[in-house]
């Protein structure tokens, strides 16, 4: 069981309250149509899956209902830090 | 490799059975491999048990971090079935289908393959109707499948509430009479046996750390006890498919989640089939031991750790207890989780890539055991050949590429 901290709400809440949104940080593409099948690909399909600090986007459905993301390690579970969308994490390290 | 038969189990018992032979070798590694497969779960080792036998590449090496069969083969709920929808999925779970149905013979081994047949239930009308089409599919594609009546499951599996007042009413089921279980670690062990028999290094406690390449071509792994050398490297490593794919600078679409399952204590015999539901999210067998065999839900959130959240394993009994209110006071005695690789199309992936002589067989997801003998036979042809199997070629890497996915989530038991 996860405890999640909103950085909107500012509380530590249950996992149960909030939906989990893939990987953070993947950019839209600005032309999409100038892109090769494989680029299309690579942004629609593939992702990092990383053993390790993950970067991740949660959602907050039954508190505030906004994404926010999140640093966790995907071995321990442990959530280093939570920050808002558009900011940048404080936490990067190379996954193992 | 001495044949398993009732007379050399009676010879044995002469001797107090400590005078069996060793199942398999502890080969030290050579220092070059015609094949090496990375992983020796159960499609790993039957990856290399085809290629000895069908191929006659005997030169192989199955290097396994922990110990065979010791990762998802050791954590699933062991369901074979092959009532898959799209063609190209059907017709490969069929094939392994077909093989386990012959696999005892074949490895000398008993996997305790029981076609004790498969109920998949529907709950509400959009349900049934994907039932009906899923069974109509798989009877033209040459499946068993039938539609059946709540009348008829109540037939089946007697326990189960068919009441119109329950919160999701049991409507209908598709039945597929030939699947059913089998032994986990049987089917590891049997291909592992068959496979050392035939020539190939089983090599343990060996974690593969790198994989080394020269001019856009494989050319060994790195262990952590040294380098060793390979014309060809197979990778059929489930959830740490990513983390291998990495070592060689590929990205794949797989992301590595817990899938949990647990098993209660043993009962007496009340349930000789399998009952699954997508929609209250619930499947569940009994174990030749007695004990309640339950599938749980897939963590929402990607994870190397092979635990799972609580509340998945609450809202799966919560389904359980509502199909089967008896199993109300059945007392749970374990729990555990394995780490899936699953797709975005929820179908694998059997495919060579960019590099030269590097295959990848992974992104199984929820639903790898049942296809074992399967993956392990076209994977084996497809590094053999290096040129795709026939039943593989739909699952290459490039369909990511082109768009053609095989959209199997309607049939995976599994929501991902």
């Amino acid at each position: 069981m996860l405890l999640i901290h909103c950085p909107h709400c500012q509380e530590n809440r249950d996992e149960e309250e909030f939906s989990y949104g893939g990987e953070a940080h993947i950019v839209r593409p600005l032309e999409p149509e100038a892109l090769n099948d494989e680029a299309w690909a690579d942004y629609l399909f593939f992702r990092t899956n990383s053993r390790g600090i993950h970067h991740e986007m949660w959602y907050h459905a039954v508190g505030c209902r906004r994404y926010f993301n999140a640093t966790r390690n995907t071995v321990t579970y442990e959530i280093l830090e939570t920050y808002k969308t558009g900011t940048q994490p404080t936490i990067v390290g190379a996954s193992a | 490799m001495k044949k398993y038969s009732g007379f050399s189990l009676l010879k044995n018992a002469l001797s107090y059975h400590e005078n069996w032979q060793k199942v398999w070798r502890s080969p030290t590694p050579k220092k070059h491999y015609d094949v090496i497969i990375v992983g020796g779960g159960g499609h790993g080792l039957a990856t290399a048990y085809y290629l000895a036998k069908v191929h006659g590449i005997t030169n192989v090496a199955v290097i396994e971090k922990g110990y065979l069969g010791g990762g998802n083969t050791a954590r699933n709920t062991t369901i074979i079935r092959s009532n898959y929808l799209w063609d190209e999925a059907s017709q490969l779970y069929d094939l392994s289908l077909k093989l386990w149905e012959g696999l005892s013979q074949e490895l000398n081994y008993n996997v305790m393959f029981s076609q004790r047949g498969v109920l998949n239930l529907g709950h509400n009308l959009q349900d049934m109707r994907d039932i009906e089409r899923r069974v109509n599919a798989n009877r033209l594609n040459g499946i068993d499948g039938e539609v059946v009546s709540p009348q008829r499951i109540k037939e089946i599996a007697p326990l189960i509430n068919i009441s119109s007042d329950s919160r999701y009413p049991i409507l209908g089921a598709s039945w597929q009479p030939r699947g059913g279980t089998a032994r986990h670690d049987a089917v590891a062990w049997g291909y592992a046996r068959g496979a050392d028999a035939l020539g190939v290094d089983l090599i343990q406690q060996t974690e593969v750390i790198g994989i080394r390449r020269k001019g856009g071509a494989v050319i060994g792994v790195e262990t952590n006890h040294g380098f060793i050398g390979a014309a060809k490297v197979a990778c059929v490593t489930a959830g740490n498919s990513g983390v291998v794919a990495a070592m060689a600078g590929l990205r794949l679409p797989v992301e590595s989640r817990p899938l949990q399952a647990l098993v209660s204590e043993p009962v007496k015999p009340c349930l000789d089939t399998v009952v699954m539901s997508n929609a209250v999210h619930g499947y569940i067998s009994q174990s030749d031991k007695g004990d309640l065999v339950i599938g749980a839900g897939v963590d929402s959130y990607n994870g190397y750790g092979q635990r799972g959240s609580f509340h998945v394993v609450e809202h799966t009994i919560q389904a359980i207890c509502e199909l089967f209110p008896s199993f109300s006071r059945v007392r749970m005695n374990r729990q555990w989780g394995g780490i899936v690789d699953t797709c975005p199309d929820a179908c694998p992936i059997i495919s060579k890539t960019p590099i030269k002589g590097l295959y990848f067989n992974c992104g199984w997801g929820t639903g790898g055991f049942k296809a074992t003998p399967g993956s392990g036979y076209v994977f084996a042809d497809t590094v053999a050949n290096d040129h795709p199997h026939s039943l593989a070629a739909a699952f290459s890497l490039d369909r990511f590429n082109t768009g053609a996915l095989i959209d199997e989530h309607g049939a995976a038991g599994v929501a991902h």
